[in-house]
């Protein structure tokens, strides 16, 4: 190869250029290693306090005792209150468990739309997957379907989810990405959608359907069972280990679609690999927990901010990130109010909405317009 | 280390395109070999970038394309990425990456295989080639289109691949940088690879392409050595526009120019009056 005409750019080029790219590269590097360990941290503090608190508390200390103990490590001290083990083992562990799974599928699908996009305001609560699963979830419960056991649902809310996903796809791209008005009417398009056909199964149901299609609506993490952290975990485990695998592709998607290809990356099965990703992902937080808009939005963007758009370090980052937001979030719609259970989908949107409108203007004003 | 045996890097048989109705190329053929590099011409919308979309892959046609003697559509998208480098027009990236970041984007089709190696040499090498070193840890949206099409530029040098195709890699760049692009290419073609350049600017394409393609709605008119195609009748006929060539005094290469009327008013400031202008109406 030929890159060996050199031609020294005066004051940059050369010998004084070598130290300054290491100290960039490895002070990313560090940037990322301290976020990934704080999150990762955080994350492990905020489970324990939040499975914790409650009406029945247990110190974080005693916890952390309960979980030992189970493994055989006797180090910490067990709940001192006699139902503490059994009240944290039976409703508070899933609960958390629950949020951590969700918490960081809905981030995962949110940096996956965004990178098949090209467009950093994709999410699936935005563009409308999220209320698609609602659509699928609650045809189920009014239904009755039960074809698969504990699955049913979550199987309902995929197909719905994969469906929503691939009409946002396939209307909302123009060469290869999604100008951002595009994708927010079609969003807007979806959306109401969707809620005409909620609103029909709403109608249509019974008391007790009904109550529970408000519950997908209004997103909750409230009655959370292992059961449901045993389907939701695999579907997380899967989705995001083959996004990890996809990360680089993503980066280069980032060139454009004709870019990533030049470079060896098969653009038409990426594409259709990642719907189905985020359908799945989307589709497993929501079957169980309705609708949580813009954790998909606020966290990938956050982490973008800090450690730059490379898609692996990224997703790791987001995962966790996910994670802590729900853990906490839920925590707040347990304790905010004495003796009541906030929907928690409806604090992630009072958080999320201004965001998503900083966003948008900030966008627009460095796109010069409706770019 | 392009090319296989006597094969030509890249051959177009016949390559015929229609968009919706609209014929864009008929019945085109030409090959580039390794060591040469190869400037398409041609008037707006003469079918040139859909050529070059047709060599990459990018455009289905009729007819055949070969790179390096097997049939494009036998290659792997792996194996093209490590056998040519495409730059683009449109250079954009969507999400903040750095201009390092960028060009080690070009490595990707050596991943995994002992080439991986070298990666931070050439990534540093491309770098410093296209004088992009000092914006190396800029975001690529936030520079200018110059910029962005230099560190364009590094990704495909860094992809060090036997077979360039550049769709108007000069676009955006000022004088300085037109010819840098030029030299680096002339350079790699010289090394042993081949170079398939579509230009707008005549004079550029006189002084670097060792042969010219000419295109004229969707067919090739001329094809050989500059001196051979730069004709003035010929580019006056295909650009409809009377232009004149001349020779530079020292180098001799050609020199491409619409014929402009001279300023008619004595005095008059020369420059300040283009050809287009209708005559002023004198009192």
């Amino acid at each position: 190869m030929t890159l060996t005409e050199r031609k020294a750019e005066p004051g940059t080029g050369g010998a004084s250029s070598e130290p300054r790219k290491a100290t960039a590269k490895s002070r990313m590097r560090v940037r990322r290693a301290v976020l990934f360990t704080v999150l990762g941290a955080l994350l492990v503090v905020a489970a324990l306090v939040a499975a914790g608190t409650g009406q029945l508390g247990v110190a974080p200390d005693e916890v952390l005792g309960s979980i030992m103990n189970r493994l055989g490590i006797t180090l910490w001290p067990m709940p001192s209150h006699p139902n503490g083990d059994s009240a944290l083992w039976t409703i508070r562990f899933p609960r958390v468990a629950l949020a951590i799974l969700v918490g960081a599928a809905l981030a995962a699908a949110g940096m996956i739309m965004q990178a098949i996009f090209g467009n950093p305001l994709a999410e699936p609560g935005v563009v409308g997957v999220s209320s698609g699963a609602a659509l699928g979830a609650s045809a189920a419960i009014v239904f009755g379907a039960n074809f698969l056991g504990d699955w049913s649902i979550a199987v309902a809310a995929f197909g719905a989810g994969l469906l929503a996903t691939l009409l946002v796809y396939g209307v909302s791209r123009a060469n290869g990405k999604t100008e951002v008005v595009t994708l927010v009417l079609t969003g807007i398009a979806v959306n109401a959608f969707a809620g005409a056909g909620l609103a029909l199964f709403m109608f249509l149901a019974d008391t007790q359907s009904r109550e529970a299609i408000v519950f997908w609506q209004l997103g909750s993490l409230n009655g959370a069972r292992w059961p449901d952290v045993f389907v939701v975990l695999p579907v997380v485990a899967v989705g995001v280990t083959a996004a990890l695998l996809l990360s680089r592709r993503y980066d280069l998607l980032s060139l454009g679609e004709k870019s990533a290809r030049h470079l060896g990356v098969n653009v038409e099965a990426l594409r259709i690999g990642s719907i189905v990703l985020v359908a799945l992902l989307t589709g497993a937080a929501v079957a169980f927990c309705g609708i949580i808009a813009f954790v998909g939005l606020v966290i990938p963007h956050l982490m973008r901010m800090i450690i730059g758009p490379a898609h692996l370090p990224l997703l790791i980052a987001s995962t966790l990130g996910g994670a802590l937001l729900l853990v906490s979030a839920d925590l707040v719609a347990r304790t905010a109010v004495p003796m009541a259970d906030l929907p928690i989908g409806m604090l992630t949107s009072l958080i999320g909405g201004p965001f998503f409108f900083w966003l948008l203007r900030r966008t627009r004003k460095r796109a010069g317009g409706w770019g | 280390m392009s090319g296989a045996g006597t094969a030509p890097a890249l051959r177009v048989s016949a390559a015929g395109v229609e968009i919706d109705g609209t014929r864009i190329l008929t019945d085109v053929s030409f090959s580039a070999h390794a060591g040469e590099v190869v400037a398409l011409i041609g008037p707006n919308g003469a079918g040139k970038s859909t050529l070059l979309s047709v060599v990459t892959g990018d455009q289905a046609s009729t007819g055949s394309v070969e790179i390096a003697g097997r049939a494009l559509g036998d290659w792997s998208l792996k194996e093209l990425g490590r056998r040519r480098a495409v730059l683009l027009q449109q250079t954009g990236v969507f999400f903040p990456f750095t201009v390092r970041e960028v060009v080690e984007m070009g490595r990707a089709p050596w991943q995994g295989t002992p080439r991986d190696l070298d990666d931070d040499r050439v990534v540093e090498e491309s770098i410093e080639l296209t004088e992009m070193t000092r914006f190396r840890d800029r975001a690529v949206p936030s520079l200018s289109g110059g910029e962005r099409a230099r560190a364009s530029l590094a990704r495909i040098l860094a992809q060090e691949t036997g077979i360039l195709l550049l769709d108007e890699p000069t676009a955006a760049l000022d004088l300085r940088h037109q010819e840098d692009v030029l030299r680096i290419s002339r350079d790699r073609a010289r090394a042993g690879d081949c170079v398939v350049v579509v230009l707008h600017d005549l004079s550029l394409a006189a002084a670097y392409a060792d042969r010219i393609v000419l295109i004229d709605g969707g067919s090739v008119v001329a094809d050989g050595p500059p001196d051979a195609v730069l004709t003035a009748p010929l580019l006056s006929h295909v650009y409809e526009l009377p232009v004149e060539v001349m020779r530079h005094p020292v180098t001799g290469t050609a020199i491409v120019l619409p014929l402009r009327a001279a300023p008619d008013a004595v005095g008059a400031p020369a420059p300040t009056v283009s050809a287009s202008v209708p005559p002023r109406e004198t009192a």
